[in-house]
Parts: C-alpha cells; structure tokens; sequence
C-alpha cells in the first residue's frame, strides 16, 4: 500500500487530534505552531480529506448530550441465518454500521437515534424480527479518543 | 446553559465538517446570520460542557496503513475501570476505549479498546503490552476482529457522532 501521506502530513494529524483552536484566524495559529504557512496547512487539509486520509475535520459532537442516543450492540447469529438477519438489521436505518466478527457473538452494530426512546424501539424491533436477543452495551464511560501516528 | 436553539443550527452547519478558509467562525457566522463572537461563544461553550467532544481531525485509520485493527475487550475489576480505561485510552495504538456493561453467562467483558496496528504481530504485540499493563487487574481477555464489514453509513439522522 503506498502511503497517502508525509512526515508533515502525520504531525498535522497528531497535532489536530488534540484539537483546534477557537479564535479569528485558527488554521494560521496551527500554521505557527507547527512551523507551516497557513496556505500549507489548509491544502494539506484539503488534500487528506480528498483523499481519504481524514474522514472528517470540524467538531465532534456528543449524539447523548444532545438528546440523541448511540449504542453498540451485538447478536448471537446462527450461521444458517447469517445472511437473512444481515437484510433485516441492515434495512433499519438507524443501523449505522454493521460487522461480522470471529466470536461467538457474531454480528456487532451501532444504532444512532435522535431520542433514547426511539433506540429501545428499535432494538426492540430487531429482536422481534430477528428472533434473537440483542446483547445491548451502551457505553458507560468513555476515555481518550485519539491514534496517534508514528511519523 | 444547554443545548440551544443556536447550538442545533451551528451543529447542523458544521457537522459535516468545519470550512477551510482562514476565518472559519466567520464563514460559518455569516451562513447563518449571526454575530461571529456568539458563533465562537457557542462553540467555546458546548466544548466546556461536553457537547463537543473535541474539534479535529478523524482520522481513517485503514487509510494511514493501520489496516489491522481488532476490538480488544477486557474483563476489569468495576471499581478499577476508570482508572484502568484512562490509562489504556491513552496508548498510542487505541483509538476507542469504552466502559461497556456485561451481559453474563455469554459476555464476561467490561472494558473495550479498539487497538490498531501496520500488521497482524503488531496487534499482537499491543495486546501484550496490554496484557502487562493490566498487571493483576486482567481477569481475562478476547479480541475480535471484523472479517466483514456488513454496512457503514455516514449518521443521516439529526445528530452526528464519530463512531
């Protein structure tokens, strides 16, 4: 795989991980820090977002705290069944993302609603269209969210 | 204050990701309408009281050739596993770590970590340093790996998260 970014590039995402500044003029403060012009530091931003390096760059916003509700959530799939019970968790969209994993619970989802109501609905609708029991694992608590890159 | 009017707009004007232009407070102040000293307030605020998680940059972790990454999942003391995801958050290689509840007979694991590596003996190796740094608190382990992504969207719904 060739690699889609540089040194500078890697410093720029370790140092963005860390957030960004709230003032007038926060690329050019992150330029001064880093030692870049601010016009290198928005086209290399533009360019790992075009390319896919970066998936995102702005806020992070907290889906409970504003009234919204996420959850992770895993099912315990017969093999025999694997492909039917994909269709009907996929067809919810408030399934954001879905994956096969090697463990006996075999399929692990995330579910985002607008209300924490609407997530026990949903699971609930899982259950009774799958036929299974949704192993449900909200997060209690969250810890630094970040990778850090070896430049 | 909470979460506001104000904040529902700024949120949907930049939850898709922050202008890069050189005054971006501005750009989005001007989008919609408002003073750009309450736009940097607001935002200034929801960071102080959690609404923001953080601003910065996602990374794509598949992108920047960590292309194994495994779901390590821990079984910890409940009165150590703040203290224990604190530290195990902070490793370079982990970009996710959560207190997630257990679901006994068939889930015994508390502590979460999605850890990321160049190779597969990479993810090896950071699950060992795991495993030393858990010392005596490791009541027992797994990690699992996705052999299929199933479905991934972006969140189309009113709110956005990263995960």
């Amino acid at each position: 795989m060739t690699k889609n970014y540089d040194e500078i590039d890697a410093s720029l995402i370790n140092h963005l991980q860390d957030g960004f500044p709230i003032c007038d003029e926060p690329y050019l403060q992150v330029a001064n820090e880093l030692g870049l012009t601010e016009d290198d530091v928005l086209n290399r931003l533009k360019k790992l977002l075009e390319n896919g390096t970066l998936t995102r760059f702005g806020a992070l916003y907290h889906a409970e705290k504003m009234g919204g509700a996420l959850t992770l959530a895993a099912l315990k799939v017969p093999d025999a069944d694997f492909e039917k019970v994909t269709e009907i968790v996929n067809a919810f969209p408030e399934v954001a993302h879905n994956y096969q994993r090697n463990h006996e619970l075999n399929m692990w989802f995330v579910v985002a609603t607008e209300t924490p109501q609407q997530l026990d609905e949903t699971l609930e609708k899982i259950e009774r269209q799958t036929g299974l029991h949704v192993f449900n694992m909200p997060k209690i608590n969250e810890y630094f969210v970040g990778l850090k890159l070896e430049a | 204050m909470d979460f506001n009017d104000i904040d529902l707009q700024i949120m949907r004007a930049t939850q898709a990701g922050l202008p890069l232009v050189s005054k971006p407070y501005h750009a989005v102040a001007e989008q919609l309408n408002l003073p750009v000293e309450t736009v940097m307030a607001r935002f200034e605020a929801m960071q102080k009281n959690g609404v923001i998680r953080r601003i910065g940059a996602v990374p794509n972790h598949y992108k920047l050739g960590y292309i194994f990454n495994g779901m390590t999942v821990w079984n910890v003391p409940d009165a150590r596993v703040d203290l224990l995801g604190e530290i195990i958050g902070r490793l370079p290689f982990v970009s996710h770590c959560y207190h997630r509840p257990r679901h006994l007979p068939d889930w015994n694991y508390n502590l979460f970590a999605m850890v990321h590596g160049k190779s597969e003996a990479d993810v090896h190796h950071q699950i060992g340093q795991i495993v030393v740094l858990l010392g005596e608190f490791n009541l027992g382990h797994d990690v699992l790996y996705s052999t299929k992504i199933l479905k991934k969207t972006g969140f189309r719904s009113g709110v956005k998260n990263e995960n």
